[in-house]
């Protein structure tokens, strides 16, 4: 911890970020300007909000042993000296990219995700003036005109990830690249989520106990999809699954992106068709 | 007439720099009425729609607008977002590139069901329902509702224009030369379209036009523009057959077979 400050950032920009994180927390889903120079928009947000006692988990792809988690941990853990973890239940600030934890997070928990494009309609409207005057009059037909457009052509919606919703009845959000099948975990979700833009400059937030709806058409509602098998490895038929190629025949293993739910199933004795397989090599 | 007007101006004022785009301008709707704005270019006709629309903000005079409810409204001290659902409600724009309205990456139902799905409309059989409702009604075949609005031509794109913005059933249309850029046999069955839609469902139109032809084909009434002044105003018939402004005069001789 010698030559930095706690956390790395300075306290004036910690300060700054954290003044911006208490207005983006009071208008659900606004988003708020962030300065831009200090890394990636979820480091900034976890430096700003970390305190001596945290416990913090990262998570990649919902996994905690990729390069991208294992070194944002340890990082905070040499500028921070903060206790980290693999396990959800044990975290009190669960920084992320790409995946909400299976585990239902708790009042005493932040989750802080990594957004690489805040503004939902960007596709859409290459205008940034025009996009900040559509959520200023909460003007957002365009949006469904996208989910028609999947309809008319896909006779479904197409939008696997990163599929927008509303929030707080209010503000048209995007929920980072996170899947599909982890937007209703975002809807009155008993944690407060923090949402950093670095390059793009953006901050936003849902507070605890915030509706979120994902878009949809009364007749076309929104629904998840998942691969359809259990995890290879503890045979969850409840949590999103990555497809991975495990011989050069095109041999397919099924397992959770939640490495800590799988493990955490396996050790409490649940195990998955292949995982008599790991255990039998 | 004794019903009130829809859509009011008074002494609507506007320059620009030295020019005098607008000089005292009176002008009156009423509902289901058709307005040519009739005159040279550079009259200030399109300045005077967009004065009208809200779209640019005189130097001084106002604009009233009664709402369905009889209620007036001080169109350019409205907020902002009421404008804005006035434009994407009751009212419409027609302009004379349909490239300017319409979303050109975005299929022909879509751009037809967009000011619904605005609106708050959120079931899509209804949507689809209604895109291939009005592309009927706009002679645009049915089985072109997925395609891409750069796949049509100039004439079919002006009609899905106006299907797009009279599928909310507006009460007022602005038009700004809306047969502009079209050959001639298009022109014509345009201009029959758009009589037979707006007489149906009884629609007010501000018409913009330097084409005399349009204006007799289609206008109720007649204001005849000149340098941002009404230089003469009245029924159609009368004005196009007994001009007495000089300039109409003008206007109504240099128009063969007018």
């Amino acid at each position: 911890m010698k030559g930095y400050n706690f956390a790395y950032l300075d306290e004036q920009t910690k300060r700054m970020i954290r003044r911006g994180l208490l207005k983006a927390v009071a208008i659900p889903g606004h988003q708020m300007p962030l300065p831009y120079g200090w890394g990636t928009g979820g480091i900034q947000v976890t430096a700003s909000i970390l305190g001596a006692d945290d416990v913090l988990k990262v998570i990649d792809q919902g996994a905690d042993d990729t390069t991208n988690a294992v070194s944002i941990r340890r990082f905070f853990a040499g500028t921070a000296g903060v206790a980290t973890t693999t396990a959800t239940s044990e975290a009190t600030v669960i920084q992320t990219r790409h995946r909400i934890p299976e585990r239902q997070l708790r009042e005493d928990q932040i989750i802080v995700y990594q957004v690489p494009q805040p503004e939902p309609l960007f596709r859409l409207e290459p205008s940034r003036v025009e996009t900040k005057r559509m959520h200023g009059l909460a003007d957002y037909g365009l949006m469904h005109v996208k989910l028609y457009e999947d309809i008319a052509r896909f006779g479904q919606v197409s939008i696997s990830y990163d599929y927008p919703v509303m929030v707080n009845h209010r503000y048209l959000m995007s929920p980072s690249p996170i899947p599909a099948f982890d937007n209703p975990k975002m809807d009155m979700m008993p944690a407060l989520q923090l949402f950093g833009a670095g390059r793009e400059k953006r901050i936003y937030a849902i507070p605890p106990w915030t509706r979120v709806k994902s878009l949809d058409f009364d007749d076309h509602p929104f629904r998840t999809i998942n691969a359809p098998h259990p995890c290879g490895l503890c045979g969850a038929t409840d949590s999103y699954l990555d497809e991975v190629v495990i011989d050069n025949r095109g041999s397919r293993l099924f397992v959770c992106s939640d490495t800590d739910h799988c493990a955490e199933r396996r050790a409490a004795g649940h195990v998955g068709a292949q995982g008599f397989q790991e255990a039998a090599e | 007439m004794t019903e009130p007007t829809l859509l009011s101006g008074r002494g609507l004022n506007l320059n620009f720099g030295e020019l005098s785009a607008l000089a005292n301008v009176d002008v009156d709707l009423w509902p289901g009425e058709i307005l040519a704005i009739v005159g040279e270019s550079g009259s200030g006709k399109t300045t005077l729609l967009n004065v009208l629309s809200g779209r640019t903000a005189p130097d001084s005079g106002m604009v009233w607008y009664r709402d369905p409810s009889g209620h007036l409204h001080d169109v350019h001290a409205m907020p902002a977002p009421s404008l804005r659902t006035l434009h994407r409600s009751d009212w419409g724009f027609v302009h004379q590139d349909p490239r300017q309205n319409l979303r050109m990456g975005v299929s022909a139902g879509g751009n037809v069901g967009e000011r619904l799905m605005a609106q708050g409309v959120r079931h899509y059989g209804a949507i689809r329902s209604a895109a291939l409702d009005w592309l009927a009604q706009v002679e645009i075949d049915e089985n072109r509702i997925d395609d891409l609005p750069r796949t049509f031509s100039g004439g079919m794109l002006q009609r899905l224009q106006i299907a797009r913005t009279l599928v909310t059933h507006p009460r007022l249309v602005f038009m700004d030369e809306p047969t502009g850029g079209l050959d001639v046999s298009v022109q014509a069955r345009l201009l029959d379209l758009i009589r037979s839609l707006v007489t149906r469902l009884n629609i007010a139109v501000v018409l913009v036009t330097h084409d005399i032809a349009v204006a007799r084909l289609l206008a109720h009434r007649i204001a005849v523009m000149q340098r941002g002044r009404i230089v003469e105003t009245g029924l159609t018939d009368q004005v196009l057959d007994d001009p007495r402004h000089p300039y109409t005069q003008l206007l109504v001789s240099s128009v063969l077979n007018a």
